[in-house]
């Protein structure tokens, strides 16, 4: 297999085989625009379900207990109510805390007559409060100005090293896509959001724009001089360097996501619900829509836009026009669908002939 | 830099308190429940706003301390809210105080002053009597005496035993429009003050730090400094003339600190331009964790501990150990990955994990000591997705080297070369990482800023792995002959990455990569195999490509045959590079048949 995955990234590199990815990209946008209403559906109805940490619950506090054993309140209180998470702390030497999503009075009653019969103590030494938040409001507000500060710097920064600022808008528009398609896989599957989760989507933040900026970095390198060249456009060298940068983006995902993959099979299957469910959960889906995305969604945007800039359209109109006029017959239309084929110029190698130059006619 | 991390770390260990693993945070380890219950004051009303104003507070106070995440929430509603507040392991008293105190400053003018003994004898100035005077109906200054000290005050003044440490507690502040008897914190001094002047919400900020002598040399003495609004200014200007004109002790202004006088001093000044100097028998600490509490604002109400206990850790020990298993399990199929995909040089790759590793267990094991950093689960999910970030860097940089050799480069060019691009690629994605973790470091709280913390220290980690150990590891191998020659293990094989076998080199001539065929495949099932080392046709084409028959025939004419047999190469895997078809892919062959 590792012979044939390397012949298969040597004909990429090469251009031997290449996948026209940015010349279908309305397929790829349709894809990604279906994934992020489908995600904007998903966000309204069944929509995220934030934990208690965002919501506040109810607290009981069982105190007086011998047996101080976490499992049993938990298993108590989910004999009541199946679908609950409860957080069981012990708090000094012979209290139990249980903190729950918030019940009514009726459930409140019979949680906390089933504590006192587990724990065997009488229900007066069961108490319940309601608890606000860990996670408050202004802890949001505060991460969302975080967020937005980081963004405009993102962009600043990409645009300062690119010296464009195209690169930057497909890189957010790549990044909202994936946070998009995250939170709506995260609502389509029920779990409860905790600052774990939040915490595994600032992680796809991150790891969405590093994995677009290694990708884009290939298309500056690719595309650097394209105007000063004949050979081919804008859009089939981008398509070269998304090619070329195939297999390193199948090796970087491939080990990026074993440990996040075997963190959920724990965290879900060993585990069940807890932080390490909740964090690789989002990793997971967002590490993998992070690396389509940069490939499928944020080179061809970046073609898209560059392609309006004057310079790039009178380029790619004279390349167009002068295949047409080698093919002889045939309109530009077909020459640009056959395309020719597209591979890196190797020092010393020969160009072939078309490259040399003609005597006039 | 190992050795030196290490070094620090075991030095901390043996003639400090430093532990040899990092401290956990409160999901993990548990840690100290504080339970506060809000004081009722007069005319202030405990409503949701002001528990949630005191919550953000306390939370910002935390924050500064250090990194370690708090849970900070609210508990039962309304007129009967408590805040529960939660810190990982065993707090030490400043971080307590920083929760419990509630640090409401005013500035008030001293009107009488006494030691701190209750004054059985005559108190320092003269007693005005119950039938002295009910007062004029409005005072003329806040200085004013005779409106402000009445008999109860002056009766309350007599009693006070500021010697007494239970009197000594602080708490309250009194009412903002009478006066206020209390003593100082030491319990030398009992002070009657007059209504407040400055209110503690008008500090602009605080900072702590040596005092600045006249002479403009810099005292022993830790001061705390203050910088008051346009508000405070203004204020504070007005009463630093009246006071200035007054004698002692009405001269001098009073510095109240949840119901302690922490500082009196005498005013030698109009004070125009809204600094002023708190000194008082500050330590570093002590001075520093007033700044913090300044800084951030008073509590909107005083609080009062109601309990203070120990709890066990939000999530089972369970969690950590099944994480770090997962997190091992998914190295070794990362390292399975990488040997499969590079081959030898996957140990490189696996070296230079284990070293980003190392470092980053020291690294955070010396800050959890020295900068109260713990880790969380969420710290530790970050740390292992921080294995595909890291490990990133290493595929990016040997893809292209392999690039270069695609390109026909000996691997020393190919080294450089690829390095060179490889180089901007690292940095510039590492920067923008390196930013998502500052950015929201600076600006988040709670466990968004443990979260930013580690991905910034992984991100330099990997930088510093990359450029001090990766690349010059990659330059010595590179010299090699294991590697320099392309072995077929090496996962630098020239052949496997169909690296041109010849290339025009200018003036007409063509250099002939004599790569060494035949010896090094000792694995290749010979018997099978057309002779090794055998140039073999390139399709329908006559020419032929390869070692030893460079020489054939004319740049053109091999180019004009590889032009003419476009289907072959397309559909056959081996095409250009079906000189290497031979022994190289003898044993993948082998397996696919």
């Amino acid at each position: 297999m590792a012979v044939g995955f390397a012949q298969w990234g040597n004909d990429l590199y090469a251009g031997r085989k290449s996948y026209n990815i940015v010349g279908r990209r309305k397929i790829w946008y349709g894809i990604a625009i279906a994934f992020v209403l489908i995600s904007g559906v998903l966000l309204v109805r069944p929509g995220l379900n934030p934990g208690i940490e965002f919501r506040g619950g109810s607290e009981f506090v069982v105190s007086g207990v011998a047996d101080r054993n976490q499992q049993l309140a938990i298993d108590t209180v989910q004999a009541i109510e199946p679908t609950e998470l409860p957080r069981v702390t012990t708090v000094g030497k012979d209290s139990l805390r249980v903190q729950t999503a918030e019940l009514t009075n009726v459930q409140v009653e019979a949680v906390r007559g089933a504590l006192a019969s587990t724990f065997g103590v009488p229900t007066t030494q069961v108490t319940s409060t309601f608890i606000g938040p860990t996670w408050g409001a202004d802890v949001s507000r505060k991460a969302v100005t975080g967020l937005i500060v980081f963004l405009v710097l993102v962009s600043v920064v990409m645009t300062a090293y690119f010296r464009n600022w195209r690169m930057a808008v497909a890189a957010l528009a790549a990044l909202f896509h994936d946070i998009m398609f995250t939170a709506g896989v995260y609502a389509a599957v029920g779990w409860e959001v905790t600052p774990a989760t939040v915490i595994g989507f600032l992680t796809i933040l991150g790891y969405s724009i590093y994995d677009t900026v290694v990708v884009f970095d290939k298309v500056r390198e690719n595309t650097e001089g394209v105007l000063d060249q004949s050979l081919y456009t804008y859009a089939e060298k981008a398509n070269l360097a998304v090619n070329q940068t195939l297999v390193r983006s199948i090796n970087t995902s491939v080990v990026a996501l074993l440990p996040v993959a075997s963190i959920l099979f724990i965290g879900a299957f060993v585990l069940g619900a807890g932080t390490l469910r909740d964090i690789a959960l989002a990793l997971f889906v967002g590490m993998l829509i992070g690396t389509f995305s940069s490939i499928f969604l944020a080179t061809p945007l970046e073609v898209t836009l560059r392609e309006r800039e004057p310079a790039i359209q009178q380029h790619t109109q004279r390349i167009l026009a002068a295949r047409a006029a080698a093919a002889g017959a045939g309109d530009v239309a077909d020459v640009v669908v056959a395309g020719p084929r597209v591979s890196p110029l190797r020092p010393g190698a020969h160009q072939g002939f078309a490259a040399q130059p003609k005597r006039r006619r | 830099m190992i050795a030196a991390l290490a070094a620090i770390l075991f030095a901390g260990h043996q003639w400090s308190d430093a532990a040899l693993t990092p401290n956990l945070a409160l999901d993990l380890e548990g840690g100290t429940q504080i339970i506060l219950t809000p004081v009722p004051v007069a005319g202030g009303e405990i409503t949701s706003t002001t528990i949630n104003q005191a919550i953000s507070v306390i939370r910002n106070r935390v924050d500064a301390s250090g990194v370690a995440e708090a849970e900070i929430t609210s508990q039962g509603t309304g007129a009967s809210a408590k805040i529960v507040v939660s810190l990982p392991g065993n707090p030490s008293e400043e971080t307590l105080n920083l929760v419990r105190t509630s640090a409401q400053m005013e500035f008030r003018p001293v009107l009488v002053t006494g030691t701190g003994a209750p004054a059985a004898t005559a108190s320092p100035s003269p007693t005005p009597t119950a039938t002295a005077n009910e007062g004029p109906a409005a005072p003329s200054s806040p200085s004013d005496k005779s409106y402000y000290v009445t008999a109860a005050v002056q009766k309350q003044f007599d009693a006070l035993d500021c010697t007494k440490a239970a009197n000594r507690t602080g708490g309250v502040n009194g009412d903002p429009k009478t006066a206020f008897v209390t003593c100082d914190k030491d319990g030398a001094y009992k002070y009657i003050l007059g209504p407040v002047e400055v209110e503690g919400k008008h500090i602009s900020s605080a900072s702590s730090g040596l005092q600045q002598l006249s002479n403009g040399t810099v005292g022993t003495l830790w001061v705390v400094h203050l910088n008051l609004d346009s508000t405070g200014t203004s204020e504070f200007a007005a009463t630093s003339a009246r006071l200035f004109k007054e004698t002692e002790p009405l001269n001098r202004f009073a510095i109240v600190l949840d119901g302690l006088v922490i500082s009196a001093p005498k005013i030698n000044n109009v004070i125009p331009n809204g600094q002023a100097e708190i000194s008082g028998s500050f330590t570093r600490e002590s001075a520093a964790t007033l700044a913090g509490q300044l800084n951030f604002g008073a509590l909107p109400v005083s609080f009062q501990v109601e309990s203070e206990q120990q709890i066990s850790a939000t999530l089972g020990s369970e969690q950590l150990q099944k994480g770090l298993l997962a997190g091992l399990i998914g190295l070794i199929l990362v390292v399975i990955y990488s040997f499969a995909q590079y081959r030898l040089l996957g140990t490189l790759t696996v070296a230079s994990l284990v070293l980003a590793a190392v470092i980053t267990y020291l690294t955070i094991t010396l800050l959890s000591w020295t900068q109260g950093y713990r880790l969380s689960l969420p710290g530790v999910a970050g740390i292992i997705v921080a294995i595909g970030i890291t490990a990133d860097s290493f595929i990016v940089y040997f893809e292209r080297i392999r690039d270069e050799l695609r390109d026909g480069r000996p691997l020393g060019a190919a080294v450089e070369h690829g390095w060179a691009r490889a180089r901007r690629t690292i940095v510039a994605s590492d920067t923008v990482n390196f930013l998502a973790a500052v950015v929201l470091y600076v600006l988040a709280v709670g466990g968004v800023r443990g979260f930013a913390f580690t991905l910034g220290l992984t991100t330099l980690i990997d930088l510093a792995v990359v450029f001090f150990f990766t690349h010059p590891m990659m330059e010595i191998i590179s010299r090699w002959r294991f590697f320099n020659e392309g072995h077929t293990l090496s996962g630098l094989d020239p052949r496997r990455l169909g690296a041109p076998t010849t290339r025009y080199v200018g003036r007409g001539r063509v250099a002939t990569a004599a790569r060494p065929t035949g010896p090094l495949d000792r694995d290749a099932p010979a018997a099978d195999q057309p002779a090794p080392g055998r140039p073999v046709p390139v399709g329908a084409g006559t020419a032929t490509v390869g070692a030893g028959t460079a020489t054939g025939g004319t740049i053109a004419e091999r180019r004009a045959a590889a032009r003419r047999t476009p289907a072959p190469r397309a559909a056959a895997p081996t095409d250009s590079t079906s000189t290497t078809a031979g022994p190289d892919d003898a044993p993948t062959e082998g397996n696919e048949h």
